[in-house]
């Protein structure tokens, strides 16, 4: 029961005093699931890929949030680390993966060029200006050039917050351009 | 590697266009098996196209110039004689928008296939590109 009491939901979750039943609702132990277990897509772009990647091996060990399964199809994924410089033609095939990925769906813009083009901001034909230009909505920006993983798992942690203290898991989407 | 100068100046040829493919042939028989990389270079006047070969045994490099007239950017392919300027002049052609006669694939390589502008030329601008501004 120790166990309970240190996990990121306390506060939703709540151990009934003197006995050894918990007290939660459906919606705070859905959000806490949710948020303890973000499957990121492998989907590298530039030079914040090798920082990615470097979060997930052994030295800053994403896995310690959670957020360590890789997965290699859209399909299974939670949330898109959008890490590196989007390219024109790539632009297209990012829309194709962001539609690709089920519900619920997060996307963490990681570094500069993610955020709004970055250095390539000017004078450039083949980059676009950012996640947000190509209609993707972004959770969290996590600026740097690129950002260090410590940075990487500061921006998943506040991801976590922010689901965490969603209104609801099914209104989230509504208003969201597809 | 001692006494090599790969990239001596005076070691440049500039020829007609028509006479690419001769001396491209030529080349090849001298010993430049490596044809090293195509670009183009947009002179305003005039577009200027650059082989440059490489002799390996010898580590001897040769750079081939020759211009184009903008209202005829068309000139010969090497890629029968070489097969590394298959790609090289897809390149020059995505970017440059020069036309390689008897190419056998001519087609986009780097940029997305529904575009018409060709992105090095100096004339080139698109309504998405922001201009730095000047400080």
């Amino acid at each position: 029961m120790a166990v309970i009491e240190k996990i990121p939901a306390s506060g939703l979750i709540e151990r009934f005093p003197g006995g050894a039943i918990v007290l939660a609702t459906g919606e705070s132990v859905l959000k806490w699931s949710k948020a303890s277990s973000l499957w990121p897509l492998t989907f590298g772009l530039a030079c914040c890929a090798i920082e990615m990647i470097s979060t997930g091996a052994s030295r800053f060990d994403i896995d310690r949030f959670g957020a360590g399964v890789f997965r290699a199809s859209p399909r299974q994924c939670d949330v898109m680390i959008v890490a590196g410089t989007i390219c024109v033609k790539m632009g297209d095939c990012m829309k194709r993966l962001y539609a690709q990925m089920p519900e619920p769906k997060y996307v963490i813009a990681m570094g500069n060029c993610a955020i709004s083009g970055g250095i390539f901001y000017h004078d450039t034909y083949s980059v676009v200006k950012g996640t947000e230009s190509l209609g993707i909505p972004v959770d969290v920006n996590i600026p740097g050039c690129p950002p260090r993983p410590e940075n990487l798992l500061f921006g998943l942690m506040k991801l976590q917050e922010k689901i965490l203290k969603e209104s609801a898991a099914s209104g989230r989407n509504e208003k969201r351009v597809r | 590697m001692k006494n090599v100068s790969v990239d001596a100046p005076e070691k440049q040829i500039e020829i007609p266009k028509e006479a690419l493919l001769e001396t491209a042939r030529r080349l090849l028989s001298e010993g430049f098996t490596n044809l090293h990389c195509i670009t183009a270079v947009d002179k305003i006047q005039y577009m200027e196209l650059i082989y440059i070969f490489y002799f390996m045994d010898k580590h001897a490099c040769v750079i081939l110039k020759t211009r184009l007239a903008l209202n005829d950017l068309t000139v010969e392919s090497l890629a029968n004689i070489w097969r590394s300027a298959d790609w090289l002049e897809r390149e020059v052609y995505d970017l440059f928008g020069v036309k390689f006669l008897n190419h056998p694939d001519l087609k986009r390589i780097l940029n997305p296939d529904d575009w018409d502008v060709h992105p090095l030329r100096k004339d080139f601008s698109r309504p998405d590109i922001i201009k730095k501004p000047k400080s």
